[in-house]
Order: structure tokens, then sequence, then C-alpha cells
């Protein structure tokens, strides 16, 4: 069934009959990064108006995979549970060169996770999802639809906006602008900030098709096909990919000389799908013809303008990068950003974001255009290549390795970040948190469940953790305390952090430090590190 | 990078090694040899299997074919 587009209620803001007192935040944008930032911000208190100039959700599904660690964020935003419950947790990927299949893998899910290594979901309900999870906290989040921003103007310690509205124009002044408005970011234009990067020259058509029988044969398993050279099609690649309500997506390499506006119509996509899918019946659901881009800002900071997901970087989507880095920037801007609004960090915290993040989108440009690459050889030796690596693929495990048509997003290592305090540990300090299930007084849960959020002590065997201000405390494996304590049914925990160990989490999951004794100084300096009192 | 000089490792089989890569081109034609050729430099590279060395490989070979 086709997705039902419900339009968001508008109603005329209050600053267009009188001046409205500062605001602590104004986020401009709800895509997923812009909801997803005022979700996480409203967990910690901290009051946010959000601002978009539509009033639906995405049109067409544009993201549909979400890996592991974007899923546990959502967990702690509140909407992964059923983010996993509507998604399809994909299992089988085939690659196939030409007509012949060159291998194809068990997507096994590792045990001892909440969250598989990917679910499938269209953006248009991830959007849904967080629009309703923020309408739980109507005092703290202020979502404006039909809202545009049409201009801002930065100063020392606020930002001004000039707004549109069906009822005309208005104006805000806010301390901090948080600029999610998406790849073609007119904030970003009107600061004339250079956006530089790799363009690639290739056409892309992405369509999704709503199919009652299975493109993948007389079984229900959702899978992955991954065409180089498909037969059904004169390109060089083609996808086909398994998204929840019976919906495929399809994305079919058009070569580089194509004209967008004339591939992009059912006269032209209908005989494509059919020569790829047979005979079924099929409704075409939503259509665009691409042309992909890595690309990012210089800096993510602009006093008090921080750029946000799309707005700050865009990769092409072999690998499923953008959304998910854009959920991983808001992980690590939130609760710098809420200290900061709450007096209990300086503003010079926000920077270890542009650093941290910036690092993170260098790495994620880098496999993104490593994929493209490899789908879209530029010259005949990159062909011969690729093919070579395709043939090879058949009987040799290692060419399989370099066949590349996305690598799964993992989550980026804040090793050489300024608030980490280095040391050796199972899990290093930068690595994110590694999930595992744990049994406490309330049941069964998940380190995820438990462990995010705040600055947190984790203390795994015999060590007690010390009560410091600031940072919780929980236990694994240890005699039922003042503090929350869990046992480690299966052993995951301990396997994958060791014992008699300490850690210290960031409010985002990673590690910012580890101990194998109780050294109360040694915590507090790694605290104070960490939200940026020294660096 | 320092450009690595490459000392013989092959002995008194260089030249049955270099007939025998000659014997696999054997009946190929020219396409069907560049096809082999990036086969086996696949191939090699993974043998080698050490990153850092195979760069210097690269270069030490893109460096000669200069002159
Ligand atoms: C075909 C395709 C497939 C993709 N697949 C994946 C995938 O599988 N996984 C993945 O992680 N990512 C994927 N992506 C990327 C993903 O869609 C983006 O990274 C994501 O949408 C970025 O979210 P955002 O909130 O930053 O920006 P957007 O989603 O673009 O949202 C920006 C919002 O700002 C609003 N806005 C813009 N200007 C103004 C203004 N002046 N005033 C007020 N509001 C404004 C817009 O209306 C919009 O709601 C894919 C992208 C494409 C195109």
């Amino acid at each position: 069934m086709a997705y039902a587009y419900t339009p968001f209620p508008y109603s005329p803001p209050p600053g267009l009959t009188a001046p409205e007192p500062r605001h602590p935040v104004v986020i401009v944008g709800a895509g997923p990064i812009g909801l997803s930032m005022a979700v996480d911000l409203a967990l910690r208190g901290v009051k946010s108006v959000v601002l978009d100039d539509n009033n639906v959700v995405s049109l067409g599904s544009r993201a549909i995979c979400w890996a592991n660690r974007t899923l546990e964020i959502f967990d702690r935003l509140g909407i992964g549970e059923r983010m996993l419950a509507k998604g399809v947790t994909w299992k089988v990927g085939r690659q196939f060169h030409g007509d012949r299949e060159v291998y194809n893998f068990d997507l096994l899910p590792e045990p001892g996770h909440k969250y598989p290594a990917f679910v499938n979901l269209q953006q248009y309900y991830i959007e849904q999802y967080l629009v309703e999870r923020a309408q739980d906290f109507p005092d703290l989040i202020d979502l404006r639809f039909l809202n545009k921003v049409t201009d801002h103007k930065g100063h020392a310690d606020h930002v001004e906006l000039t707004i549109e509205t069906p009822d005309g124009p208005y104006r805000l002044e806010t301390d901090w602008y948080i600029a999610c408005d998406g790849a073609g970011s007119a904030t970003r234009k009107r600061m004339a900030l250079p956006f530089e990067g790799q363009t690639f020259d290739e056409h892309f058509l992405i369509a999704d098709v709503e199919m009652e029988t299975s493109p993948f044969g007389n079984h229900n398993t959702p899978e992955r096909w991954f065409w180089f050279a498909p037969p059904f099609h004169n390109g060089q690649s083609a996808l086909l990919h398994k998204q929840p309500d019976n919906i495929y997506r399809i994305d079919l390499q058009l070569g580089p000389e194509t004209d967008p506006k004339a591939e992009a119509t059912e006269e032209k996509v209908v005989p494509r799908v059919k020569q790829m899918l047979g005979d079924a019946p099929f409704r075409l659901d939503w259509m665009s013809v691409y042309k992909f881009h890595c690309a990012r800002l210089e800096k993510f900071v602009h006093d008090r303008v921080i750029f946000v997901g799309d707005s700050a970087h865009v990769v092409s989507p072999f690998g499923a990068r953008g959304g998910n880095g854009g959920v991983q920037d808001v992980d690590n801007l939130g609760w710098k950003l809420a200290a900061v609004v709450r007096g209990e960090a300086q503003p010079s915290l926000i920077e270890s974001y542009d650093i941290e993040r910036g690092h993170a989108a260098d790495e994620n440009m880098r496999n993104s255009a490593r994929a493209t690459n490899f789908m879209t050889p530029k010259t005949p030796i990159e062909a011969l290549f690729r093919d070579e690596v395709l043939n090879l693929a058949a009987d040799h495990p290692f060419a399989r390795k370099l066949i590349n048509s996305g690598r799964l997003s993992q989550p980026c290592s804040l090793a050489h970040s300024p608030l980490q305090t280095s040391g050796d540990a199972p899990l290093e300090p930068g690595s994110a948190l590694l999930d595992a299930p744990l049994r406490g007084p309330a049941g069964e849960t998940w380190m995820v469940q438990e462990a995010q959020g705040a600055f947190t002590l984790l203390a795994i065997g015999n060590i007690t953790p010390p009560e410091l201000p600031g940072i919780a405390r929980i236990g694994i494996n240890q005699n039922v305390s003042d503090y929350p304590c869990f046992s480690d049914p299966d052993g995951y925990a301990t396997r994958r952090y060791g014992s008699e160990r300490l850690y210290l989490l960031r409010p985002d999951g990673h590690v910012c430090a580890s101990f194998d004794h109780a050294d109360s100084a040694a915590i507090k300096a790694a605290h104070a590190r960490a939200t940026g009192a020294c660096s | 990078m320092t450009l690595p000089t490459l000392d013989d490792n092959l002995g008194t089989e260089g030249d049955t090694v270099y007939a025998a890569l000659m014997t696999a081109h054997e009946g190929l034609s020219e396409s069907e040899s560049h096809a082999l050729n990036a086969r086996l430099v696949l191939i090699l590279a993974n043998e080698i299997g050490d990153r850092s060395r195979l760069e210097e490989l690269f270069a030490a070979a893109r460096a000669a074919g200069r002159r």
C-alpha cells in the first residue's frame, strides 16, 4: 500500500503578533537530522524551536538502510524498537556479474546485540516516527511547519532569523542556530561557504516499486541483489533491495550522457523495471534520477551557527552513510550543546564536534567514494581490474572481499580526539560502546539501554566505581549496591569489555577512558577532559 | 616514499619463472593477456598481503616505466 502523506498542522507562530523572547536553540529543517536533534536536546531538558519550510515527511523513500549504531542511537531517542518492528532485516546478499551469480553471503546477525547490522525502512517512516516522538515533548519542542527561513544574520552571541509563513514574515532570535536544512542548505549558501569534494559523472535512476510477488523467487527471505553489468540493462550496475510494505528499491546506473528529466518519466522507467523484474504486476511508487557527490564544509561550526547532517556533508548513497552519518552527528553534538546551553561547559566544547565529526565525514566520504569508483570505473583499465576482481571472486575468497558495492557503515573511532584519554583496554578509548544482553532487577535488558545518554562509569567484575558528581554508575557481575547492577547472563559483556575494569562512557556511548583500578583523581581528570575543561 | 631497490628473490629459477609467465600468456589475444595480467596483479598483491610494501612496489613499477 502506498504511504499516506498526511500533512502536519500549521498554526500561526507567536512571533507574527509580538516579538518572541530569545530562544536557546533554533533548528532549521525537520528532516531526520533536525528532528533527531530536537528529540536529543529534549531528552536533556533543552528547549528548541524546529522550523521547516514544508509540512509533510520526505517525498519518496530516499534513505532506506539504517545501520546498527544508528539504530542504537534511535533506541536512546525512543524510536529504535518501532523501526525494528516495522523494518526489514535483510539476511542474504547476492552479487551477480552479468547473469552469473558470483557469490552470496549470509548476514547472520552476530548474537548478543539488541539490533541487527542493518534494517531497511523508508525515510518517510523515520521522519513520521520522529515527529510523533517530538510530540511527546510539547513543552520542550516547538515544531513549526510551513515556516521557511529566508535570511539569518550572525552576531557574537546570537543569531537573528527571518521566517516566511502563510501569514507573512516574522523574526526570531536564538543563542544557537542549528542548520539541518539538507544538502542544498540555504544557510550555507547565504554564508557563501565552499562545499567541496568529488562529483560523479554517472546518473542513477532510483525507483521504488510495490509488488505482491517477491522478485527474489518463491521464498520470503529478504535479500539484496547487486549486479555488475546486468543482462537486463545496458548499464554498469543494478541493485534490488527490499523495504517494508512489499516495496522494492531499484537502482540502475544510467551512464554519464543521460537526460535526467526524460529518464524520470513513467514511459522510460516502466519498461526498464519490466526488463529487470519480468511480467509480474507492480506499481511504481517513486522515482528520481540522481548524480551523486561527496562534499563537505571545511568547518561545521561557525560561531553560533552549527551545521549538522547533509548541510555539513554529503556522500553518494552506496554504503548508506548519509542519514546514518547525520544521526551520529546528532549523537555527538546533542550532549555538548546541552552542556553549553545549561552553562555546564564552555562554548569551546562545541569545537570538538567539528573535529570529531569532521574526521567521521572524511571517513564516510572516503568509503562511499571508493564504492562509487568501483561501480563506475572511469577508465578502461579501471573497468578491466573491476571485471577481473569479479572473475576471480567465483573461486577465490580474497577477491570477494574486494568487490565493493558499498561498505556497511561502521561507527567511527574517536581515538584521536582531544576529549579522549588514551589507554589500553579490550574496548579502546574512542570506540563506540558494544551492546550486550544484561539481566537486572527489572528483568532482561541491554547495554545500549542502560549505558547511553549520560556520562557513565561502567564497572565490570570486582571493582567499585567511585561516586563522582555528574557521572552515573552501573555495575556488571557485582554484588547489588546503591547503583544499578546487572549480571552478564551469556558472558557477552565480559567478552567484549574484559573484567576487573572501569570504563568512562560519554553520553554518546563512546569510551573516553578506561581504568584497571578505581582511581578517583584519574577518573575526574578524564571526565574534565571529555567536557572540554582542558585540551 | 623512498623508492625501494628490488633485489633478486628468484635465484637460479629466474629464467624458468620468466618462461612460465610467457607460457601462461601463450595463445591469448592481447585483451585476454591484459585480463590475465590484471588477475595476476590482484593474486600477487594478495600473496604479498602487506599494504605498505605493496605501495612501495606500485611506486617502483610506476617509476621504472617513466624512463
Ligand atoms: C536515493 C537516496 C538514497 C539514500 N539512501 C540512504 C540510505 O540508505 N541510508 C542513509 O543513511 N542515507 C541515505 N541517503 C541519504 C539521506 O537521505 C540523507 O542523508 C538525509 O535525508 C539527510 O537528512 P537531513 O535531515 O540532513 O536533510 P534532509 O532530509 O534534506 O532535510 C532537510 C529539511 O530541511 C528543510 N528545509 C530546507 N530549507 C529550509 C528552509 N530555508 N527553511 C526551513 N526548512 C528548510 C527541508 O524541507 C527538509 O525537511 C539517501 C539519499 C538518497 C537521495
